[in-house]
């Protein structure tokens, strides 16, 4: 059975084998530059000196204007997003289907091989070849946009968080066993690939805007507004209140955070602020600002704090193989009860 | 007579539709039997059933003493080619050797390389690319050569042309006599089975219609001609199984186990072919009991109006 898996598969594992080798030679000729090039740049250490800011733009526009660089870490988190799918849709729906189609079926499961041990040994193999595609290429890509993640510590941002760590594994899990277990209620290759394309996109896109934040319970605070992170305000001419822009849109002090909501604009009754505000609200005066800094405005922000990578990744990663688990076990129930 | 497949009240539901419904049937063991049936009498729901392919939405169906496809054992007791002779498209004549030994525990790869051989296929060839002849050889290859106590075969000449088809029945035969099989073959085709089945199992609507080895079966059927006389009047003993009529003359096909003495019928002995085909078109008129022979209802009227 071994033998027969590997010799249906072989086609699909070569394919499988020079998109890895492609990753692999793109990011290990263009990675060890990225790092010296980080290296160069004099981020490391710069918090001593202060001037971060001015290092870290200058890095950013570096790798902007690195063709290989600037397209490789754009490209990485989309194929990696892409991969599961493309695993479901042609290793996955077609396991099963193909054979219906083909007829080979009758034959193959008139061997002395019960069907339900046929698809067993199947979805073991490919299903781990599945995943060990997805976990090398998330390794190659992490190990590459070290550097860039230093810099700009998006690591737990929707758009990259479900394509790095070891979230691809259970995604690939998922998305090949939907795949058979879809091919196997459908029994016609064309839909099935549509439908595992569509559930599992929906899954990833599901798992990032809504369910993911939600696994642990975000972090509240309440962070009070220094007239360093004051920036600029103005007067609503609806309700007459003082509006207050803070500068960036990170809250100071939770570096590589996830924001899930926040933080909001500040608004406070126009009395309150001083004359000299008023005045002339255009120019952001100094005496404005520090003015602004005595009233103790907060302002309040729910996140996910960088130091919940690791355990959002195993929760996430042991959702999708629970779920890879139970579509294994329907399609070997279905397989072994026919008809 | 011990038999290798029994079905009691089986039956096969696709939805809403039964493709098989309340069949009772048995298979006797030791023969080449023949499965004929018009189309949608649900030959093939019957083998797919038999090789475990479907599971019985009613009824209880056994191969050889056991559920069929219900372990690696009982898998390897039944050899199985299906209708359109299925093989793997992408994969070469050896690949599907090298399958039957890594799928069959019994496989007999003497068996296997000495008929590929002797049917002089091309190793290395593509399934996909064999002629429908050889593709069918290939999967007989494959079913017989797992040495299975039972062989069905669904419809295994139906694509194949006239030549295809003696060579492959020749070569099925050769098969039978040196491995001691039983098996089970349906077909459309009745001059083909008449070559090979030495049992015959007439189905129709899931029932069976008439069943047993073929010489007895030709020995117990006769064609009648003689004057025009109403099938009713024809001693007991004697069943009516097709009748035709004209003014003067009516020709049955009657069966009975004892020897025609009418000196009045004209006899002679008939074909499986004609066997067949009456059994077969004497299903039509019986699905409307008030229709049953037509010819004989309508006469009077015909008189009265003379």
């Amino acid at each position: 059975m071994i033998w027969l898996t590997w010799r249906q598969f072989r086609a699909q594992a070569w394919v499988a084998l020079a998109v890895l080798a492609v990753a692999a030679v793109a990011l290990a000729v263009t990675g060890p530059n990225l790092a010296s090039m980080f290296d160069a740049s004099g981020i490391v250490g710069c918090a001593a000196r202060g001037n971060c800011g001015a290092l870290i733009d200058a890095f950013g526009y570096q790798v902007g204007h690195n063709a290989p660089d600037n397209v490789l870490d754009h490209l990485g988190p989309w194929v990696l997003f892409a991969v599961p799918s493309l695993i479901g849709m042609f290793w996955g729906a077609p396991l099963v289907t193909r054979e219906l189609e083909t007829g080979s079926f009758r034959m193959v499961w008139n061997q002395s091989v019960t069907p339900a041990r046929w698809l067993a040994v199947k979805l073991a193999l490919i299903g781990l070849a599945s995943m060990a595609t997805a976990g090398l290429l998330s390794l190659a890509f992490f190990w590459w946009s070290s550097p860039v993640e230093r810099v700009s510590m998006a690591r737990m941002t929707p758009g990259t968080f479900g394509a790095t760590g070891i979230v691809p594994v259970g995604y690939a899990a998922f998305a090949f066993t939907l795949g058979v277990a879809a091919g196997i209620l459908i029994r016609r290759t064309l839909p099935a690939m549509a439908v595992t394309l569509a559930v599992t996109a929906g899954a990833q896109a599901f798992m990032a805007l809504w369910l993911r934040a939600r696994l642990i319970a975000p972090v509240r605070a309440v962070i009070p507004l220094s007239s360093a992170v004051l920036s600029q305000f103005d007067v609503s001419p609806r309700t007459g209140r003082f509006i207050v822009y803070t500068g960036g849109n990170e809250p100071q002090g939770i570096p590589g955070a996830w924001i899930l909501s926040g933080p909001e604009t500040i608004t406070t009754p126009a009395h309150v602020a001083s004359q000299a505000c008023i005045q002339s609200p255009a120019l952001v005066p100094r005496p404005c600002l520090a003015d602004l800094a005595r009233l103790h405005l907060t302002q309040t922000v729910t996140y996910q704090p960088l130091s919940r990578y690791w355990p959002l990744q195993w929760y996430e990663t042991a959702i999708f193989l629970a779920l890879a688990l139970a579509l294994a076990g329907f399609s070997l129930w279905r397989v072994a009860r026919r008809g | 007579m011990t038999a290798v497949v029994t079905t009691e009240g089986l039956g096969k539901r696709y939805r809403t539709k039964w493709a098989l419904s309340d069949c009772t049937l048995s298979i006797p063991a030791g023969h080449v039997v023949g499965l004929v049936g018009p189309n949608g009498a649900g030959k093939t729901t019957l083998l797919n059933l038999a090789t475990g392919l479907l599971a019985p939405s009613a009824g209880t169906i056994e191969v050889l003493g056991g559920r069929p496809a219900a372990g690696p054992a009982q898998l390897a007791k039944v050899g199985y080619l299906a209708q359109d002779a299925p093989v793997y498209a992408g994969l070469s004549v050896a690949d599907h050797l090298k399958l039957g030994v890594r799928l069959n525990p019994g496989w007999d790869a003497d068996l296997a390389r000495d008929r590929v051989t002797r049917l002089d296929l091309d190793p290395r060839q593509k399934a996909g690319s064999l002629s429908g002849g050889q593709r069918a050889q290939l999967a007989l290859t494959m079913a017989t050569s797992k040495r299975p106590e039972l062989l069905i075969l669904d419809e295994p000449v139906a694509a194949l042309d006239p030549l295809a088809r003696r060579d492959f029945l020749s070569d099925l035969m050769e098969t039978v006599a040196e491995q001691e099989v039983s098996v089970v073959l349906s077909s459309h085709l009745i001059s083909d089975l008449e070559r090979v089945c030495d049992y015959l199992i007439v189905l129709i609507a899931s029932r069976v219609r008439v069943a047993g080895p073929v010489d007895e079966l030709l020995s117990t059927h006769y064609l009648l001609a003689g004057p025009r006389r109403d099938p009713a009047r024809l001693p007991a003993g004697q069943e009516v199984i097709s009748a035709s009529h004209t003014d003067v003359q009516s020709t049955l096909l009657v069966r009975t186990a004892d020897r025609i003495l009418d000196p009045a019928w004209t006899v002679s002995e008939i074909s499986l072919e004609d066997l067949v085909l009456a059994y077969l078109s004497q299903d039509k008129p019986k699905r409307d009991p008030h229709r049953r022979q037509p010819h004989l209802r309508q006469r009077p009227h015909l008189e009265v109006q003379k």
